[in-house]
């Protein structure tokens, strides 16, 4: 048996000499750390800022001098209904944008000709850029008013639906049309997010579904789907996260009440970013406790609804593509 | 089952660039058919006109005619979609879905068709498409293991499998051993030997070694200049082309004084 003399490289050796990019991946390297922990530290604040503000109206007989919080009788009771109206709205968005956004997605990245599909996509983009307030003032002054006749149909030939049930609104203000508002308002990010991802599908697996003999429609479920998957779920996530945490569009059209299952009735159901816009500015005390109480759920139902797509995306890793 | 292939007066566009020029070749079914010939002389662009391929580029068009038995695939009204259900491709790079098992890779073709069958028939199918492509040993154990964890010999082998699930009348691969180890390599090489049994083969390789080992027939093309189209120059019972071919163009290309 024979072995190699093995020796430390000698000091000096090119072996050892380093290059200029290390230093420059060195700097980059503690840019990114950095960037990262300051992420981690404005979050921890606003956590703790959420929690220590919010414990008087969690837990009123430790934290604070009166029995109960002002609005009900425990917080749970304050709170849920307005955590139902923020799902509800966020829901009705998601079923109404999700199949439009990847259906358009999918028309300007695989069936449109460029020339179209280029413009297309711009308009796209220009409908991000227009900020909330003019989606609310669209939503209150001509949806809610085109949005009648449509519930005065859903709830005569649907009404037993419990969705639909409930006396049908003569203003339109109601869940449903801040849904639809919603579902506009986030139909922008989805459908440029899955356009980018759909577009990036390997040239090579759509031309391997082709050459079996795929139709186009059957070549995006083999190959663009699949692939977009993770892409897909993340995006609509995005869109949630915006529609559960807007504000002014859903206090401009919903005219607020208690919670209901009823999407038509106006009066009904609030969400829990426009109940605090609506009431912070003369809230003090306990009452401001509440607010920010409910701004914490939020906090935590958008963590959630984070966590359960980051799981949905890793469930299938093996298989994304990615490897 | 096995179709023969004639092109007439086939013309290969890039929108306004003309990129292949009259070609008129008849290739025999039953057999290994190979193209070589330098970068850039439209082996790829003639080989995907025989699928109708070239059309997934935009502003790609084919003129004349391409008889697949007989029935030109560019007669008004054929649909792509069932010319490359007869004709199947493999390409350069091994392209498996990455998305789908072993097992989903090779039925994926069947799946389109929207046949419905039996746990069976498709135990039947995958273990066919394997053992026909000398496959089966390797995998049989993992067929529910995504194809994108398979070595790129493997992988390339996969997708042969997948291409002959489908039972098509034509086989066209374009450089599909570029990617792969000589052992791989002529794992491939032995299996399209196999495949003439059955299938119609047509292969594109820059390796005169394989053209000599597995084809047939042999077809030269080339180009007279950038910008210029490529065209069939020779083409010949492969022995011919390598030890005695007509053309000069041929002779200089096989013995390497090439340009
Ligand atoms: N998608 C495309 N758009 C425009 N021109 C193209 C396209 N693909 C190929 N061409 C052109 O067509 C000509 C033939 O290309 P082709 O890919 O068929 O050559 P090839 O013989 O397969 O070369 P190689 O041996 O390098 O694979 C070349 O001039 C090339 O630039
Ligand atoms: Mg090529």
């Amino acid at each position: 048996m024979t072995q190699t003399a093995s020796a430390e490289p000698k000091k000096g050796s090119a072996l050892k000499r380093s290059r200029g990019g290390a230093a420059g991946d060195k700097v980059f390297s503690n840019t990114a750390l950095a960037a990262g922990v300051i992420i981690l530290l404005v979050l921890a604040f606003v956590a703790i800022f959420l929690v220590t503000e919010s414990l008087p109206a969690l837990w009123p007989q430790v934290f604070s001098n009166q029995d109960s919080i002002a609005s009900a009788d425990t917080f749970g009771q304050y709170v849920l209904p307005l955590m139902g109206g923020t799902v509800l709205a966020s829901i009705i968005a998601l079923i109404l944008a999700t199949p439009v956004a990847v259906g358009i997605a999918l028309y300007i990245s695989h069936y449109a000709p460029r020339k179209i599909a280029t413009p297309v996509g711009y308009v796209i983009d220009l409908l991000a850029a227009i900020p909330s307030v003019v989606y609310g003032a669209w939503g209150m002054t001509f949806l809610a008013a085109s949005m009648v006749p449509i519930y005065g149909w859903l709830h005569n030939n649907l009404g037993f639906i419990p969705f639909f049930a409930g006396d049908p609104s003569t203003t339109g203000r109601t869940l449903l049309t801040s849904g639809v508002v919603l579902a506009v308002m986030i139909l922008p990010i989805i459908t440029s997010l899955c356009r980018e991802i759909f577009i990036q599908t390997p040239k090579l697996h759509e031309e391997a579904a082709l050459a079996l003999g795929a139709t186009r429609w059957e070549m995006i479920r083999m190959t663009v789907f699949p692939f977009a998957r993770a892409g897909i779920i993340s995006s609509v996530m995005l869109g949630l996260g915006r529609a559960l945490g807007e504000t002014m569009a859903v206090t401009l059209v919903l005219s607020p009440g208690v919670f209901s299952l009823s999407l038509i009735t106006s009066g009904r159901n609030a969400t829990i970013p426009s109940e605090i816009a609506l009431n912070f500015p003369e809230a003090f005390g306990m009452r401001q406790s509440e607010l920010i109480a409910a701004g914490l759920m939020l906090f935590i139902i958008t963590l959630v609804v984070n966590m359960i797509a980051r799981w949905i995306v890793s469930r299938h890793k093996e298989f994304s593509g990615a490897n | 089952m096995s179709k023969r292939i004639d092109a007439r007066n086939l013309n290969v566009y890039y929108s306004k660039f003309l990129a292949v020029e009259d070609v008129n070749i008849n290739i025999e079914p039953r057999s290994v058919t190979a193209f070589i010939g330098p970068s850039g002389c439209g082996k790829t662009t003639f080989l995907r006109t025989i699928n109708r391929m070239h059309e997934v580029i935009p502003g790609a068009y084919a003129e004349g005619e391409l008889l697949l038995d007989g029935d030109n695939i560019y007669a008004p009204g054929v649909d792509p979609v069932n010319v490359r259900a007869m004709v199947g491709m493999v390409f350069q790079r091994p392209n498996p879905f990455p998305t789908m098992s072993i097992r989903d890779n090779i039925l994926a073709g069947h799946r389109l068709n929207g046949a419905r069958m039996s746990r069976s028939e498709a135990d039947d199918i995958v273990e066919r498409s394997l053992r026909g492509s000398n496959l089966w040993n390797e995998v049989k154990d993992r067929l529910d293991r995504p194809g994108s964890g398979l070595s790129g010999g493997q992988q390339q082998r996969l997708c042969i499998a997948r291409t002959i699930a489908v039972s098509p009348d034509v086989i066209l691969m374009d450089e599909p051993c570029s990617a792969l180890d000589p052992i791989s390599t002529l794992a491939i090489e032995d299996l399209i030997n196999d495949l003439k049994e059955e299938y119609t083969v047509v292969i594109v390789t820059h390796n005169m070694q394989q053209a000599a080992r597995v084809a047939d027939k042999t077809a030269f093309f080339n180009i007279a200049g950038t910008g210029k189209p490529g065209k069939l120059i020779e083409y010949d019972d492969t022995s011919t082309i390598f030890s005695n071919p007509a053309n000069e163009e041929t002779q200089n290309y096989i013995s390497g004084r090439f340009g």
